[in-house]
């Protein structure tokens, strides 16, 4: 058994931040996870020799300090515009919506060839930015939904959250998603 | 009669379980007649594309 220099180890550093920064949407829990898991692997060196290589390894404790930052993550108190009647009513967008629950003069419009941008840097950066503004939670659970293919039932169980809460805060994601890409991005093609 | 907002709700689940029959065919003729809830549609789908796509960018 070998173990990794210097060079090798800081590969293996940046390729886990970007594995669990993708997964958590915050760096400051993506740092740890991977300080974690560094730490983990080099007390726990016997398991090394044993797996196909290195890199598969750390990235299966990995796994695990994510789980456990997201389930931390989940905990953290509510930020005022993530409160959610016990119902699971999202009032932050009734201002979308006139006194009757339609559309108001500003409902979805048709997006000309969405992807066609999906080649486009500039589209990245601000579907990147419009991520942004989603709170911590909202864009865990899009994550896990959306770009990682979780069920409904494993985020629920990973997240230790309701299904209720989860459909709502997948809407919320998607409501402000749609709006800030309209505003910012698709508005001015259409 | 679902409106707009019942409607996005609705739409929205629906990338996230089966709807039940019943929510299915209210929801449909909601789109029927509205134009918004179906770019609405379009969007979330388009929506799951784009993160799809972003995770492959992000490890190639």
């Amino acid at each position: 058994m070998t173990l990794p220099d210097d060079q090798q180890l800081a590969e293996f550093r940046d390729y886990l931040l970007r594995y669990a920064l993708y997964r958590l949407r915050d760096e400051a829990a993506a740092e740890e996870a991977v300080q974690d898991t560094l730490l983990a692997a080099l007390q726990a060196k016997s398991g090394f020799g044993a797996q196909s290589s290195v890199k598969t390894w750390l990235t299966g404790i990995l796994k695990h300090k994510i789980i456990d930052a997201q389930r931390k993550l989940c905990r953290e108190p509510l930020q005022i515009d993530e409160r959610v009647d016990s119902d699971g009513d999202v009032s932050d967008f009734d201002g979308l919506f006139d006194k009757t629950g339609h559309w108001g003069s500003d409902g979805p419009r048709t997006w000309a060839n969405p992807d066609a941008s999906l080649e486009q840097q500039d589209f990245w950066r601000m579907y990147e930015k419009c991520n942004e503004r989603l709170t911590k939670r909202t864009a865990l659970v899009f994550a896990m939904r959306e770009s990682l293919g979780y069920e409904i039932e494993e985020i629920c169980q990973n997240l230790e959250i309701t299904a209720t809460n989860c459909s709502v805060l997948l809407y919320r994601a998607r409501m402000s998603l749609r709006l800030c890409l309209e505003k910012n991005w698709f508005g001015e093609r259409s | 009669m679902m409106n707009c907002k019942e409607a996005t709700r609705m739409v929205s689940e629906g990338l996230d379980r089966d709807l039940a029959l019943g929510e299915k065919l209210r929801l449909q003729l909601h789109l029927f007649i509205c134009d918004y809830c179906r770019n609405f549609s379009k969007q979330g789908n388009f929506l799951r594309r784009a993160a799809q796509s972003a995770n492959k960018r992000k490890s190639d």
